[in-house]
């Protein structure tokens, strides 16, 4: 018998997201993280016809800020938010930004949440990054050959593909895939096309991790809108409904090796409060560093059971055109990975895509996107695990 | 299976040599527990002092019922290999000069999973036991070995790096007029040193033994007085650039508290044969030790000084000797500062009372120079830096851990 009730959770009314926002990404760059969210900032206000007094709800999400934090920022950009939040949580931020933001609204905190996600990449600072990612990162994963996430998710990788027989092949098609898809995206870093070939036969970076399996990082930064749908409609803006979010944090402690999320924990809470079944969706952006994940997101999320993400790829074909469209712009794996933008990619493209205003191929009625956000690998796993519902005006 | 490590080839004098880099050395504070396990050779994992649950990574409350009151817990060490990978790219210059490098996941049978170096005798999957090795910044990272222990398994070139196996490396003993300095130089050829230095001081006076010593497979003789710092600089001219370990045996032992003696003759003496020694020493062949620290197979690795125990407390009997090894302990200490950037450890081996004339009147247990010789070698093979020999030295590391206020008491009886 539990001790208390939990009240059930309350739908997100006509709270909506809009104004997509990307700064177009740099492999390195001599700017700093301000410079980059400072852009993003500006182009949001561009897009959405707005002064920055306007903006009276400010979120940012930035490894890079240091020793700024959001605070700081306000006085840095001219703005005076009645609702600030600051969460340097990498590939979950994106769907832990959106449900702050909509709760915020939603209760009138404030009427327009500008959300930024962006970071810089100065030629030492991932390599610095690093070593210093997290206490645990530094006690007892760093001093253990400095592979980085590469070799953390190469163990998660291995133990995954023993465990349910996937093989490099179902990694490699998602990629190629998504390599597809980025050729039409104009932001993309990655320009050339990508075959299975190119995949399979790429050096290994910390095995069964290899080459094309890892995010190149970069510079970079993406931000959205979310407001009521009559602020929307005010302004004049495209926008998407947000249906339904879970989120979860340090899920299934007991398992040894990591092969399963968060998702997995509140999955049947998503699509019920969504009121929609995983057939519904018209595309799905997962997080994507490295493509395992992908396939363990497949599952977690309901699009097939545990174990059956390999069936399920050699099922699909992935593309913007093709079946189950899947991180429709390139992904962080074709896009880049600019730092805490990475968790806003899949986040920014679905509501593109759920506006009809794909900067490149746009998914045809798209009328239900999922987006997942994961990350935070401060030991051994990655820690947070979030995903959204978005739905079609 | 690991292949038997050949001997080194001779150095090409004209090639550069290889600059020591560290492996990366922040740590928590709490991760120091685990430190002074490896530098004493023990296993155990940090666990909560209320609820008893152990733990892994280091933490500051216990996961279980957020206790602030962590400690370190014995257990077993043996476990399974869920996972590993070989890093080919790595981000740390040290991990990438010595690429491909393994690395793996223990799920340890007392619960805790652990991500490790990997032996490659490890099979995956397979059942494995963990150490806590100090790597070559000083700090304890986790490190599995097959379980049972495969051939040649010292050899690998991931366990070498932890280790400062006295195998093909070319060690200076100190002093060879003693039964100790003869024991180590005995047990080190033993333990496959390609050459054993043997330093004597004014060698015209003959010593018991100094035939037998002579006679040792690769034991040279050399000249060597440590209080004279000529004498220690001539030696490390001549053989500096290939001494890979020291083992510093050098004692001068009086009787005596500070009432008893009169004047400060033997206390200086003291002092020139252990404290002042070990600074000329440290000159003399410091610097180019953590030079030579990232040499190849046979990199300059360790410096071993022997203490008597008493350097960690005064024993009043022996009080102005006391003194004296603590004045060398705490220099040492600063030694091991010093070396530590060019990977160079230095191992502190504590005894009690010695098979010495000195100790005569002493009752029984005392340490022999076997005993000492052995446990340098069982220290330099599993790379520890703090060492305590017999059942003296123990008892009292044990009291002082306890009670220092009640070990000074009755050391003063």
């Amino acid at each position: 018998m539990a001790r208390f009730a939990v009240p059930p959770r309350q739908g997100y009314g006509d709270v909506v997201v809009c104004a997509p926002v990307t700064v177009p990404y740099q492999r390195y760059s001599t700017e700093s993280a301000h410079w980059w969210i400072g852009r993003a900032l500006k182009a949001l206000t561009e897009t959405a016809g707005l002064r920055r007094q306007d903006l009276d709800g400010f979120l940012v999400s930035s490894f890079t800020l240091f020793p700024d934090t959001a605070i700081g920022l306000t006085q840095h950009y001219g703005l005076s938010p009645r609702w600030l939040d600051h969460i340097p949580m990498g590939g979950a931020s994106g769907i832990l930004a959106l449900r702050k933001a909509a709760r915020a609204v939603q209760a009138g905190d404030c009427a327009i949440a500008a959300c930024v996600a962006g970071d810089t990449n100065h030629v030492d600072s991932f390599r610095k990054s690093l070593s210093t990612f997290s206490r645990f990162a530094q006690d007892a994963v760093y001093p253990y050959g400095s592979g980085g996430p590469n070799a953390s998710f190469a163990l998660i990788c291995a133990h995954y593909m023993r465990m349910y027989g996937a093989t490099r092949e179902d990694f490699g098609k998602l990629a190629v895939a998504q390599r597809a898809n980025a050729l039409r995206f104009p932001h993309a870093l990655m320009r050339k096309p990508l075959t299975l070939d190119d995949y399979l036969s790429a050096r290994m970076i910390a095995d069964p991790i290899g080459l094309y399996d890892c995010v190149m990082p970069c510079a970079g930064a993406e931000a959205f809108l979310v407001m009521r749908e009559a602020t929307a409609r005010a302004l004049g803006l495209p926008f998407a409904r947000l249906l339904a979010t879970i989120e979860r944090h340090n899920a299934h402690a007991e398992d040894a090796i990591q092969h399963r999320g968060g998702w997995s924990v509140d999955i049947g809470e998503l699509y019920t409060m969504a009121g929609i079944a995983p057939e519904a969706l018209s595309f799905i952006q997962t997080y994507d560093d490295y493509p395992v994940i992908s396939l363990m997101q497949l599952e977690d999320l309901g699009l097939c059971a545990k174990g059956e993400a390999k069936d399920f790829v050699r099922a699909n074909s992935f593309t913007v055109d093709g079946t189950m469209p899947h991180n429709t712009s390139g992904g962080q794996l074709s896009v880049g990975q600019a730092g805490c933008a990475g968790g806003f990619l899949g986040m920014v493209e679905a509501i593109r895509q759920l506006t009809g205003t794909a900067l490149g191929g746009q998914v045809a009625n798209a009328r239900y996107g999922l987006v997942s956000g994961f990350g935070m690998i401060t030991y051994d796993r990655g820690l947070a695990s979030g995903a959204a519902i978005l739905g079609g005006a | 299976m690991t292949a038997p490590l050949p001997p080194p080839k001779r150095k090409n004098p004209l090639k550069r040599t290889r600059l020591p880099v560290s492996p990366p050395d922040l740590r928590s504070r709490q991760s120091h527990l685990l430190t002074r396990a490896a530098a004493e050779g023990r296993f155990g994992l940090p666990t909560c002092l209320d609820c008893g649950a152990l733990h892994y990574p280091p933490r500051d409350a216990c996961p279980h019922c957020l206790s602030s009151r962590i400690g370190m817990r014995e257990c077993s060490a043996l476990g399974t290999l869920a996972a590993t990978t070989t890093v080919q790219i790595s981000n740390n210059v040290y991990f990438r000069e010595r690429s491909p490098w393994r690395v793996g996941l223990v799920t340890l049978d007392a619960g805790p999973g652990v991500v490790a170096h990997v032996h490659g005798d490890c099979a995956d999957g397979g059942r494995v036991r963990l150490d806590w090795r100090l790597d070559r910044s000083g700090n304890a990272t986790a490190f599995a070995v097959p379980d049972p222990p495969s051939p040649n398994m010292m050899d690998d070139p991931q366990m070498r790096e932890m280790t400062l196996d006295p195998k093909h490396r070319r060690v200076l003993v100190t002093d060879g007029r003693t039964a100790l300095g003869q024991a180590m130089a005995k047990a080190l050829s033993d333990a496959g040193a390609a050459l054993v230095f043997v330093g004597i001081a004014e060698a015209w006076k003959p010593f018991p033994g100094s035939e037998r010593l002579s006679a040792m497979r690769g034991v040279e003789i050399m000249p060597l007085d440590m209080t004279d710092t000529d004498s220690v600089n001539d030696l490390a001219d001549a053989i500096g650039a290939r001494v890979d370990i020291i083992v510093n045996t050098g004692a001068h032992i009086r009787p005596g508290g500070l009432l008893e003696r009169k004047g400060v003759t033997v206390a200086r003496e003291e002092l020139e044969a252990g404290y002042l020694a070990l600074l000329r020493l440290a000159q003399g062949f410091g610097p180019v030790m953590r030079f030579r620290g990232a040499d190849g197979a046979n990199s300059a690795c360790a410096w071993v000084n022997v203490f008597s125990i008493y350097a960690q407390m005064a024993w009043p009997a022996y009080g102005a000797w006391s003194a004296a090894q603590a004045a060398m302990l705490n220099a040492s200490l600063s030694l091991r500062g010093e070396l530590r950037p060019g990977g160079v450890r230095v191992v502190h081996v504590f005894t009690g009372p010695t098979e010495d004339e000195w100790f005569q009147p002493l009752p029984p247990p005392k340490v022999a120079a076997g005993q000492i010789a052995s446990a340098v070698v069982d220290a330099l093979r599993r790379g520890l830096e703090d060492v305590y020999v017999g059942d003296v030295a123990q008892d009292f590391r044990a009291r002082l851990d306890l009670n220092p206020k009640a070990l000074e008491r009755e050391l003063g009886q």
